[in-house]
């Protein structure tokens, strides 16, 4: 019997629904607008099934599942290799889950049969590489990717649209002109193996490739350069605050909430599975840069005057976490990571929901002329504080999980550089909050008197992600369930490949009694363990 | 019923829950009712836990409940379970109770607020975070609630959201105390890596390095800071008093702001082992945070900023005694506080309630007659923190000195000299309030017509407030005074609160005789009181009131100063490095490579001779080359 090809649907449903939208008649808006919802709904209802299906201790394919295998380009060994496992999973969810949101609920106002279409591919794009297992496949849609996203910033953007376009292309560009030939080189020096077959298959490669170690890290670096551009990394990172602002409010929710993680599951999938040996070495080099990251992206969001652009740099700190926890190379650390690219996508997504609202009605995201919102429109600003909330990592709420894992993870094996990262949550505190107290409270001025309430569609659109926010904050035991059997099989594979070996808490050895009153009385109340 | 403990915080968050779906439905009063039900039924379910609790022998009191696993992971497992144990249910019992009674107060005070489901919104919440603060079994499921307490402390500071000096109140706040959260979160790190667990029964039962002790103690207390405002991060205290009095009763003076006392008292094993100078630390902080406090208290005007620093230094006092190894005393005075403090916060709040909403103490006077229940309590509540026996206060600060005196002769001084302080601002405030002759009619006439200050004669008519507000009143009376006999220093049975705690704090002795030094702690405080009187009453002695003292000895100014000037200007050049340098470099090498590139342009200019001029300048080269380079021909 053969398999449904799940994985193969979930890129060929949102390209076919790109080309049907683009042939339809310009003059059936209607009918553009219902294909394209029927296909991002169909996609993330396949996508929910895969996390209903997917079974978190699955062994066999190491750990992939859903695995569809077709020779594709026989002699150089590419192959249409697609598959899942607990990294990509809640990626793959999360990217099923927004689109239709955002091409539902997002109103690009002009062309809405080309804005359609694009962002259809660029769905197909971006799961493309999120299951792609074949370093050719994923190049083809890592950079597929940029196209829809170049023409969505250039077309339904802001002011300085066509700048902020071409920035962000011409960046990714040139970080992906280094892949390009890492990968060719990986898969051409990873012939030398025992195969000696040329093939560009990931686990191939990670499994039976033999680099010398200055070879693998050249090849590493290849790769990292344009993962660390797509995050971004510091200093790598100064596209996005302009493509954020200038993104329309769809573009910036996509870009925000899968499109920067393409570069942070790059750098697990394609750097530390890859290379392991190169990744461990590198350590230092990224954990200090996310480190900076981390504090120098939320300075300069504290010094935004535009909100959109705040919300961008705060990105950048966020991201600095996942990097952070990437290259902590422990268990926890690295599943907080992967729980931290979707939080971030949730809460992040619907911060830029909330300012695209706030734009469409003042027409302006300048903090100063925005004023006392909260006394006209206190529906709205509770939305805001709870996504608010999430974003600085208070527990109970989604953002907080992610971030403490990586610290806490990270703690054992980069010590200092948690010191410091862990400032970021104050800082957090303090851009959000400012802001927030800049645009909610005071006494509304005149031009901000009229601002008008959340409206029903509105709040319909808003619900899921603080629905998510709530039960991802509260419950995150599904989603640790299914990334950390795939992020411990990636660490086994790092400490067989390099001389990693990941620290671990040291176990807790029972206080012997003391002679002083205290000491027995102490032990007396911790003995009762789970009784 | 030792199960049902789980249902202490979730009937807060019940209410909270009910009111976010009906709030606007319910309105005023209605929802304040169902909120006040839902801590009230809290306090019964702690009453019952405390009972069954009680019913047990020393050993077996304590109680684990575990309602889920809330991460997972093998390497990194936290369940949210619940610890009930004397500790926690002595914090429970005093936290319900003085939170029923205070949301009852604030259906009086919040009625005709336009938000006033939103407060009690707000303030369920608030309930449910203080609870599972104290319940926690483990580090995290404290931190859910100690961050969830700042939340809503920050919520409720900036209530009156429109108010600019609200709004920025609430964010200080916030922030100030997320550098204590910094803290607390290493201390988390470094007792997950010693032990890998963060649960409590694991942390103070393990073997752990000195090092490691200290360092966990330390951080644990940079936390404390933040929370229960210590110097250096105590700033944000003073500024919370633009919430509603309610809130500073119930979070600002009896609850919340304890939560870092808890903290260490709940870590004491921890204390116990890290070295010597981490108690220095603490207690040191403790006691300079105290009389800071108390010389501050001295010169405000505010009756609510008098109170906010009092509240700083009782704290100090309680960081005193967990530095000096006095656990007891700390939350004995922790609990007794909590009772006068609520008392003089909810008095106030009738106060400013009956003067229409005027704080300066300068324009009261003579309210005794015009509000005679809240004058009665409010001197309870006086003699209470002014340390007179047989009020409670009196008992629990002498604990504190107690175990001062032990520790160091130094501390002990600082204490006394802190308690004439605070015996002394205290009854300044009292006859500021009270006494004299009323001046609110100066400050009708230097005010001019102010609406709601004055009655339709046209005269301020100060009113007693409604039997909501007055009732609460009234108990914590009743509590301020007879507070302290649940812990009476004449022999080891009558000192109930020591025994109850012991199975968490160990046993605390000491051989020093109590009554001489009691007596030169009353002392202290009647010296304080006349002081107080011939100043103020009697009009012997002129006031000293320094500005330096009024302005906090201007910390808080340089702080401002501070994070306005260079703070501001650092955040700025990391910014314009931002745009200018590393973005700079960006457009830079775009522009030279579109430079470059136009110059390279120009040579494909499409004139065929310039190309041939091309072609045969490269062939005579290459020839050249070959001729000189290899020497072909």
């Amino acid at each position: 019997m053969i398999e449904f090809p799940i994985l193969t649907m979930l890129v060929l449903v949102p390209t076919f629904g790109a080309l049907l939208v683009a042939v339809i008649s310009k003059r059936q808006p209607d009918l553009v607008k219902v294909t394209a919802l029927l296909t991002s709904v169909l996609t993330g209802g396949m996508s929910l099934w895969v996390l209903f299906a997917f079974d978190k201790d699955a062994t066999a394919n190491d750990g992939f599942q859903f695995v569809s295998q077709h020779t594709w380009i026989k002699p150089w060994g590419i192959s249409w290799h697609l598959g899942i496992d607990g990294i990509s999973l809640f990626l793959v969810v999360l990217t099923g889950v927004l689109f239709p949101l955002v091409i539902a609920g997002i109103d690009p106002h002009h062309d809405h049969k080309r804005y359609l279409s694009w962002m259809l591919l660029l769905e197909a794009g971006v799961m493309g590489s999120f299951i792609s297992l074949d370093l050719f496949l994923f190049f083809l849609f890592f950079e597929i990717v940029l196209v829809p996203m170049y023409f969505l910033i250039g077309g339904w953007g802001y002011d300085n649209r066509v700048y902020a376009a071409t920035k962000f292309f011409l960046f990714t560009m040139v970080g992906s002109a280094f892949m390009l030939v890492g990968i060719v080189a990986t898969a051409v020096l990873a012939k030398a193996g025992p195969g000696g077959a040329i093939t560009f298959d990931l686990i191939d490669i990670a499994k039976n490739a033999d680099f010398a170690a200055s070879t693998g890290r050249w090849l590493f670096f290849a790769f990292a350069i344009a993962f660390a551009v797509k995050v971004p990394l510091f200093p790598l990172h100064t596209w996005l605050p302009d493509a954020h602002t200038q993104a329309p409010t769809g573009g910036s929710v996509i870009l925000a909430g899968v499109l920067l993680k393409l570069g942070t599951y790059g750098l697990l999938r394609f750097g530390v599975f890859l290379f392991p040996e190169a990744a461990v070495w590198s350590r230092p080099l990224f954990l200090t840069l996310a480190t900076i990251g981390i504090i120098w992206g939320a300075i300069a969001a504290t010094m935004q005057t535009d909100l959109k652009r705040l919300v961008a740099y705060s990105s950048v700190a966020h991201l600095g976490f996942i990097v952070l926890g990437t290259f902590a190379l422990t268990s926890s650390a690295i599943t907080g990571g992967v729980t931290q690219m979707v939080n971030h996508g949730i809460s992040t997504g619907a911060l830029f929901i909330l300012v695209g609202m706030i734009y469409e009605r003042r027409h302006t995201r300048e903090i100063a002329e925005l004023k006392g919102l909260q006394k006209v429109a206190p529906v709205f600003a509770a939305a805001f504080m709870v996504v608010m909330l999430s974003s600085i990592g208070v527990p109970g709420l989604n953002g907080f999980v992610g971030e403490f894992m990586v610290l806490i993870g990270s703690f054992g094996s980069a010590r200092w550089w948690v010191v410091v990262a862990a400032g970021g949550v104050i800082l957090a505190a303090l851009y959000l909050l400012w802001a927030y107290q800049r645009v909610f409270h005071g006494e509304p001025d005149e031009d901000n008197k009229s601002f008008a309430e959340l409206k029903w569609k509105e709040g319909m659109l808003l619900l899921p992600f603080i629905g998510l926010i709530v039960f991802c904050g509260v419950y995150p035991k599904p989603m640790l369930d299914r990334v950390q059997p795939s992020v411990d099989r990636l660490l086994v594979h790092v400490e067989e490949k390099s001389n990693w070996q990941q620290p671990h808490p040291s176990e807790p050895v029972e206080r012997i009694e003391e002679a002083h009153g205290e000491g027995d009385s102490a032990d007396e109340t911790t003995t009762e363990g789970e009784g | 019923m030792l199960d049902a403990v789980w249902l202490i915080p979730a009937l807060p968050l019940a209410g909270f829950l009910c009111i976010l779906l009906l709030g606007r439905r319910l309105g005023d009063p209605k929802s304040g009712y169902l909120a006040t039900l839902m801590v009230g039924g809290s306090f019964a379910v702690s009453v019952g836990v405390f009972i069954d609790l009680m019913s047990k022998t020393a050993e077996e009191r304590h109680h684990l409940k575990t309602l889920f696993t809330w991460v997972p992971l093998e390497s990194f497992k936290i369940d949210l379970a619940f610890l009930a144990d004397p500790l926690s249910l002595t914090m429970c019992l005093f936290v319900t109770g003085i939170g029923t009674l205070i949301h009852l107060y604030a259906v009086g005070y919040m009625h005709g607020d336009e938000r006033f489901s939103k407060f009690f919104l707000y303030l369920n919440l608030f309930a449910f975070s203080m609870l599972m603060l104290v319940l926690g079994s483990n580090m995290l499921v404290t931190f859910l609630g100690w961050e969830g307490v700042g939340t809503c402390s920050y919520l409720l500071i900036s209530f009156w959201h429109e108010k600019e000096s609200a709004a920025t109140a609430g964010k200080k706040a916030f922030i100030t105390n997320r550098v204590g959260d910094w803290g607390f979160m290493m201390a988390m790190f470094f007792a997950f890596w010693a032990v890998s667990s963060l649960d409590y029964s694991v942390i103070n039962g393990s073997q752990l390095s000195s090092t490691t002790a200290t360092a966990i103690a330390l951080f644990a207390f940079i936390g404390a800071c933040g929370k229960s405002a210590q110097l250096p991060l105590y700033l944000w205290l003073p500024d919370a008093m633009e919430g509603p009095t309610p809130v500073s009763a119930l979070i600002h003076a009896a609850t919340m702001v304890t939560a870092g006392v808890y903290l260490m008292v709940r870590i004491n094993p921890i204390l116990a082992v890290s070295a010597e100078y981490a108690g220095w630390i603490i207690a040191g902080v403790g006691v300079v945070t105290a009389l800071f406090a108390a010389t501050v208290a001295v010169a405000q005007n505010d009756i609510k900023k008098v109170l906010a620093y009092s509240t700083v230094s009782q704290l100090g006092y309680m960081f005193l005694a967990v530095g000096s190894g006095a656990y007891v005393a700390a939350i004995f005075h922790m609990v007794t506080h909590a009772f006068f403090k609520a008392l003089l916060f909810l008095g106030s709040g009738s106060v400013i309630h009956g003067m229409h909403h005027e704080q300066d103490m300068r324009r009261m006077g003579a309210l005794r007659k015009l509000m005679p229940i809240t004058f009665g309590t409010f001197i309870v509540g006086w003699l209470a923190i002014a340390g007179v026996p047989p009020f409670s206060g009196f008992w629990s600060k002498d604990d504190i000195l107690l175990a001062a005196y032990d520790k160091h002769i130094v501390l002990w001084i600082v204490g006394l000299v802190t308690a004439l302080l605070t015996a002394y601002y205290m009854t300044r405030q009292v006859i500021m309030v009270f006494y004299g002759k009323a001046r609110w009619h100066d400050a009708h006439e230097e005010h001019g017509a102010h609406g709601d200050l004055v009655s339709e004669h046209g005269e301020l008519q100060p009113h007693e407030s409604p039997w909501t507000m007055v009732t609460p009143l009234v108990v914590l009376a009743v509590l301020s005074f007879a507070g302290g006999f649940i812990n009476l220093p004449f022999e080891e049975s009558t000192e109930r609160l020591a025994i109850w705690l012991e199975p968490v704090v160990g046993v605390h002795h000491s051989d020093t005789a109590k009554l001489p030094l009691a007596l030169v702690a009353v002392a202290m405080g009647l010296i304080g009181i006349a002081v107080a009187y011939a100043v103020y009453y009697f009009k012997k002695v002129k006031a000293v009131e320094p500005k330096i003292l009024a302005d906090a000895w201007g910390y808080d100014q340089a702080v401002s100063n501070f994070m306005g000037g260079p703070g501001r200007k650092a955040f700025d050049g990391v910014a314009w490095a931002d745009a200018h340098v590393i973005d700079g470099a960006v457009n830079d090498t775009g522009l030279l490579v579109r430079n470059t590139a136009g110059q390279v342009r120009k040579l494909q200019s499409g004139n065929v001779r310039n190309y041939a001029a091309a072609i045969a300048a490269g062939v005579v080269l290459l020839l050249a080359w070959f001729v000189v380079v290899r020497g072909i021909l």
